[in-house]
C-alpha cells in the first residue's frame, strides 16, 4: 500500500522514476467533427501494471483506447510505445494488441485459426504456432476447443478466445476495451478475478476500459477517471476512493455526502468548511492549504450514527431518519439533516434493528475522515 | 407477435395465397407436363414420349444458339461480377465526390426498360462502326449486369461487422492480407449471389439481345423466340422445360453452396 | 476502384442513350440511314393519333397491371407475413421470387400455351362441352394483361412483404385495444404504415410494364402494341431510326421522372438494401 501511493505520488509530481515506461501519451487531441473525444490528454502507464480507463459512456476512453491501438490517428500530441514514437505507426506494426468488446471473433475460422492468425501472419512455424496456441488455450481454459466455430461458443467462451487470440502474439501491452460487458454478473465477476490473476502471472502491461467503477476499482493497478475527453484524476483504486479530487469522481466512485461551501481556518490543524445553510463540517488541514470556495466529501460508511450525541472531538450533526433500507450486509440510511439527504451505511452488527423512520439520531466521523475536493479539473500527471 | 383473425378472415386470406400460388406455377407445370405429351398440336393428353426432347437436342442451330448463350453468360458474368464488386466495395467504404451522382446512374439500369438498352447500344454501335456479334452481346450484358451485382454485394456489404477487419489489422495484417484473409471471404457470399444474378440475366435476356446480336450470333433466347411466334412444334415446350430446369438446379447449387 | 464501371456505364450505357437523343432530332435519310436534319418533327409525330394511341395504351396497360398486382399481392404478402415460424416465411416467400429466375421468355410462352386455339383452356371447355368452337383468348388485350400480372406479380409482392413485416406488431394491437374492428385497423394503421411499401412495389411494376415488349409481342394483337412493340417496329421494320429514338426518349422521359417522384416522395434507403 506504502509502495503504491509512494510511487503514485512521485508519478504526481512528475519526478523521474526508476519504473519502466511502457506508454506514454503526451498530450494528445482527437476530433470527430465537431466533438472533442480526446481533449489534451497525457499519461505514463508501467510495464506489468494494470491500468483501467474509467468514466462514463462518450467521455472518450474508448476513443483513446484506439489511439493506442492505432485504429485511429491523433490531430496532435505524441504517443510512445516502449520509448518509440508511434503516431504514424499503423496497428498491424504495434507490438500492441486489443481485445474488442464484441470480441470481433472471425465467423469462417475455428477456434484454432482465430487464434493463431496473428502468428500465421508473422509467417511463425506451424509447430511453434500449435505450441503457443495449445499452451495459450490452456491459459484460458479453452483446450480442445480449437476445432469449435465461434457461433458454437458461449458468450464467456468467445471472450476467453478474443483474449487467448490476442495474448498468443505476446504483446507488450494488451488493450482491452470493456470486454466483460456482454456477460452476466456472475460470470463477470468470475471473470474479473480470472483476468486480474491472468494478468499477474504473465506481467504484461494491461490497459482496460470499462464504465463500472466496481470492476476498475477491482482489478486495478492505478485508475484514470475521465470525463468528457479529459483525465479528471488518476491515482491507485484507494486514492481515488479515498481522495477524490472532483465532485464528479467522487460520485462516480461510490456514493458521497457533499458540502459547499467556505473554508476558514479554525484551530491548529483543522479547517472549518461553512456552507450557506450554516452547517459546520470540520477537515484536517494536510498537504491542502485552501482558504476560500470549497467542496468537501465524507463516504457513507465513515460516518456514524447514533441516538445519542458522541462527546469526542469529532464532525456531529444531527437529523431526522428518512429512509432506512435493509442490504444484507449493510444498512443504508437517508437522514435529513436540514434538508439535506445524506447517505450513511451501517455495518449490519445484530439482527435487531436498530433503527427507524423518523428517529433523531446523530451523525458522527471523524475529522480526518472528511475529504476536500482539490479540483474540478484534474490532469495529475505532468510530464 | 401473431396477428389476431376472425377465423373467417383468416381462411379467406389463406385461399387467396393458396391461388396466388397455383396462378404462379401452374402455367410452368402445364408446360412441362405437355413437353411430353405425344400429341404434335393441341393440348389433349396422348401419351408419353421423349420425342421432343430428342428433337431439340438434334437440331444443330439449337444447340449453336445454347453454346453462344453459355459463352455470354460466362464471360459477361466474370467481367461484371469483377467490376460490380469492385464498385460496390468502393462505394462502401470510401467518400468521394459524385458518389451520389455514381450511385443514381449505377440504379439506372436495373430499373430502365430493356427496349431503351438495345437502342441505344444499337445506335452506338452502328455509328462507331462495330461490327455485331458475341462481343456485342458480351459488352451489352456486362452494361447491365454490373448494376445487379453492385447492388447485391453491397447489401452484403451494408452489413459487415467492421471491427472485424480492425480485429484482423491489430493482430498485424496489412490491409490487403485483411482483404484477402478476411473480408473477402465473408461477403464471397455476396458476390456469389451477384454473380449468379448476373448469369441468369445474361443467360435469360432476350430483347437487349436482339438488338445487339450479329447475324451469325444467335443465342438460345432469340432462338427460342422466333420458334414461339412463328412455329408451333411441341419441342419448343421440351426446350423451355429444359431451360427452367437448367435454372432451377443453377438456383439450388447456389442456395446449397452458401449455406 | 469505381473507374472500370465508371467508364463502362459511360461508354454503353449514357453515351448511348445520348446518341439517341441526338437521333431524336434526326430526320430519316431516303434509304433508311439517319440524316442530320435538325428538327422537332419527330416528337411532333408523338401526337399523331396512331402513335399516340399506343403510348396511352401503355399507360393505361401499366396503371391496370400495377392495380391489380397490387389487389392481389397484397392479401398475398400479409398472409406470409402472418405465418408463425420465420423459416414458413422464408420458404413461402421464396416461392414467390422463384418464378423471377426462370425465363420470362419461357414464363410468358406458357401462357400461349395455356390460351391459345388448341391450348389448355379451350381443349378443357370444348371437352366438357362448355363451347363448340374455340374461345379466341390469345392475342387479345386480356390475354397481355393476364401475361403481365403472371410477370410482375413477384415485384409486387416482394416489397410489400419487406413493408409488412417492418410494422411493429404492437401498433396493431394497439388500436385494438382503443377500440378500432379489424377493418378500421387495417385502413388507419396498416395500410399507412405499408405505404412505403406500396409505392416501391407499385414503382417495380409500373415502370417496366410502360417499356414491356414482350408480353405484348407474343400475348398481344397488332391492335395491342404498347410503347416498346411501337419502338421496335420503327426500328427494325420501317427502318426511322430517328421517330425509333424519339419515341425511346419519351419513354425515358417519363420513367425518369416517376422515378424522381418516388426518390422525391416514397423513396428510403432501406428499401434499396431490400436484396
Amino acid at each position: 500500500m506504502l509502495n503504491e501511493s509512494f510511487r503514485s505520488n512521485l508519478v504526481y509530481s512528475g519526478i523521474y522514476v526508476l519504473e519502466n515506461v511502457t506508454v506514454q501519451v503526451k498530450d494528445v487531441v482527437k476530433r470527430f467533427g465537431e466533438v472533442v473525444a480526446v481533449d489534451h490528454v497525457s499519461l505514463k502507464i508501467f510495464a506489468g501494471e494494470f491500468f483501467s480507463i474509467l468514466g462514463p459512456s462518450g467521455c472518450g476512453k474508448t476513443s483513446l483506447l484506439r489511439l493506442l491501438a492505432g485504429l485511429e490517428e491523433p490531430d496532435s500530441g505524441e504517443i510512445f510505445l516502449d520509448g518509440k514514437l508511434i503516431n504514424t505507426t499503423p496497428s498491424y506494426r504495434r507490438d500492441v494488441n486489443m481485445v474488442f468488446q464484441n470480441y470481433a471473433l472471425f465467423p469462417h475460422m475455428n477456434v484454432y485459426g482465430n487464434v493463431a492468425f496473428g502468428l500465421r501472419i508473422k509467417k511463425v512455424k506451424k509447430g511453434e504456432i500449435d505450441d503457443r496456441v495449445s499452451k495459450t488455450l490452456e491459459l484460458v481454459e479453452l483446450s480442445g476447443m480449437g476445432s469449435r466455430k465461434p457461433r458454437q461458443l458461449s458468450g464467456g467462451q468467445q471472450q476467453r478466445v478474443a483474449l487467448a487470440r490476442a495474448l498468443v502474439n505476446e504483446p507488450s501491452v494488451l488493450l482491452l476495451d470493456e470486454p466483460l460487458g456482454a456477460l452476466d454478473l456472475k460470470l463477470r465477476k468470475e471473470m474479473q478475478i480470472e483476468l486480474k490473476s491472468l494478468q499477474k502471472r504473465l506481467g504484461i502491461t494491461f490497459v482496460y476500459v470499462t464504465h463500472d467503477q466496481e470492476e476498475a476499482l477491482t482489478m486495478s493497478d492505478r485508475i484514470a477517471v475521465m470525463r468528457s475527453g479529459s483525465i479528471e484524476q488518476l491515482g491507485s483504486p484507494s486514492q481515488i476512493y479515498e481522495e477524490p479530487k472532483t465532485e464528479f469522481v467522487a460520485n462516480f466512485i461510490g456514493v458521497s455526502n457533499l458540502f459547499s461551501g467556505y473554508l476558514t481556518n479554525g484551530n491548529g490543524s483543522t479547517l472549518t468548511l461553512t456552507t450557506p445553510d450554516g452547517i459546520e463540517v470540520k477537515v484536517c488541514d494536510g498537504n491542502i492549504k485552501q482558504i476560500g470556495d470549497a467542496t468537501v466529501m465524507i463516504r457513507p460508511e465513515k460516518i456514524q450514527i447514533s441516538l445519542h450525541k458522541p462527546e469526542d472531538d469529532v464532525n456531529v450533526l444531527c437529523g431526522k431518519i428518512e429512509q432506512v433500507i435493509y442490504l444484507g450486509t449493510v444498512i443504508q440510511l437517508t437522514v435529513d439533516v436540514n434538508g439535506r439527504k445524506l447517505v450513511v451505511l451501517e455495518r449490519n452488527y445484530s439482527k435487531a434493528p436498530e433503527f427507524e423512520e423518523s428517529q433523531e439520531v446523530f451523525l458522527s466521523w471523524d475529522i480526518s475522515s472528511t475529504v476536500i475536493l482539490s479540483g474540478s479539473q484534474g490532469n495529475a500527471e505532468k510530464s | 407477435m401473431e396477428l389476431r383473425h376472425f377465423r373467417l378472415h383468416d381462411s379467406a386470406l389463406k385461399f387467396h395465397s393458396w391461388l396466388v400460388y397455383i396462378f404462379l406455377y401452374l402455367p410452368i407445370l402445364i408446360l412441362v407436363i405437355l413437353s411430353f405429351n405425344k400429341a404434335r398440336i393441341g393440348s389433349v393428353w396422348t401419351g408419353f414420349t421423349l420425342d421432343w426432347y430428342r428433337e431439340f437436342m438434334g437440331d444443330t442451330s439449337i444447340l449453336n444458339a445454347l453454346k453462344n448463350s453459355l459463352i455470354v453468360a460466362i464471360a459477361s458474368t466474370f467481367i461484371s461480377t469483377i467490376i460490380g464488386t469492385l464498385v460496390a466495395f468502393a462505394m462502401n467504404r470510401f467518400s468521394f465526390p459524385g458518389r451520389r451522382v455514381l450511385d443514381s446512374v449505377l440504379y439506372m439500369p436495373i430499373i430502365m426498360p430493356d427496349i431503351l438498352m438495345g437502342i441505344s447500344l444499337l445506335t452506338f454501335y452502328v455509328i462507331i462502326r462495330f461490327t455485331l456479334g458475341l462481343i456485342s452481346i458480351v459488352v451489352a450484358h456486362v452494361a447491365f449486369s454490373i448494376s445487379f451485382v453492385a447492388v447485391v454485394v453491397r447489401a452484403r456489404l451494408h452489413g459487415y461487422d467492421r471491427t472485424l477487419d480492425e480485429a484482423a489489422m491489430d493482430l498485424g495484417a496489412n490491409p490487403f492480407q485483411t482483404f484477402m484473409k478476411v473480408t473477402f471471404p465473408l461477403i464471397l457470399p455476396g458476390v456469389i449471389g451477384g454473380a449468379l444474378i448476373a448469369f441468369t440475366l445474361s443467360f435469360d435476356d432476350y430483347l437487349i439481345t436482339s438488338f445487339v446480336a450479329g447475324t451469325g450470333s444467335t443465342t438460345l433466347p432469340i432462338k427460342v423466340y422466333s420458334m414461339m411466334k412463328f412455329g408451333v412444334t411441341p419441342s419448343i415446350n421440351a426446350l423451355s422445360t429444359m431451360i427452367l430446369f437448367f435454372t432451377m438446379v443453377l438456383l439450388l447449387a447456389s442456395q446449397r453452396l452458401l449455406r | 476502384m469505381i473507374s472500370p464501371a465508371l467508364l463502362w456505364l459511360l461508354l454503353f450505357f449514357l453515351i448511348p442513350l445520348g446518341i439517341m437523343l441526338v437521333y431524336s432530332f434526326c430526320q430519316r435519310s431516303r434509304y433508311g440511314g439517319v440524316v442530320w436534319d435538325f428538327t422537332i418533327n419527330n416528337y411532333l409525330k408523338v401526337s399523331k393519333p396512331i402513335y399516340l394511341k399506343p403510348v396511352l395504351r401503355s399507360f393505361w396497360v401499366a396503371t391496370v397491371n400495377t392495380v391489380i398486382c397490387l389487389l392481389i399481392g397484397y392479401p398475398a404478402a400479409y398472409y406470409i407475413s402472418s405465418r408463425p415460424t420465420v423459416k414458413v416465411k422464408n420458404i413461402l416467400l421464396l416461392l414467390i421470387i422463384l418464378p423471377l429466375w426462370t425465363n420470362f421468355v419461357v414464363r410468358t410462352y406458357a401462357w400461349m400455351v395455356i390460351l391459345r386455339e388448341g391450348g389448355v383452356i379451350n381443349t378443357i371447355l370444348m371437352k366438357l362441352n362448355l363451347i363448340e368452337k374455340p374461345l379466341e383468348l390469345l392475342f387479345t388485350k386480356k390475354a397481355v394483361i393476364i401475361g403481365l400480372v403472371y410477370g410482375y406479380l413477384p415485384f409486387m409482392i416482394w416489397p410489400l412483404y419487406v413493408s409488412i413485416e417492418k410494422v411493429d406488431r404492437s401498433f396493431l394491437e394497439a388500436a385494438n385495444d382503443l377500440g378500432a374492428n379489424r377493418l378500421q385497423t387495417f385502413f388507419r394503421v396498416m395500410l399507412p404504415l405499408t405505404l412505403p411499401g406500396i409505392v416501391a412495389g407499385s414503382i417495380l411494376v409500373f415502370i417496366p410494364t410502360l417499356g414491356a415488349f414482350v408480353t405484348p409481342d407474343l400475348l398481344g394483337g397488332a391492335k395491342d402494341m404498347m410503347i416498346g412493340n411501337l419502338i421496335q417496329n420503327q426500328y427494325v421494320k420501317v427502318r426511322n431510326w430517328p421517330f425509333g429514338s424519339a419515341l425511346s426518349f419519351i419513354l425515358l422521359i417519363i420513367v425518369l421522372a416517376l422515378l424522381l417522384l418516388y426518390v422525391r416522395f416514397g423513396g428510403n434507403e432501406e428499401t434499396e438494401y431490400g436484396t
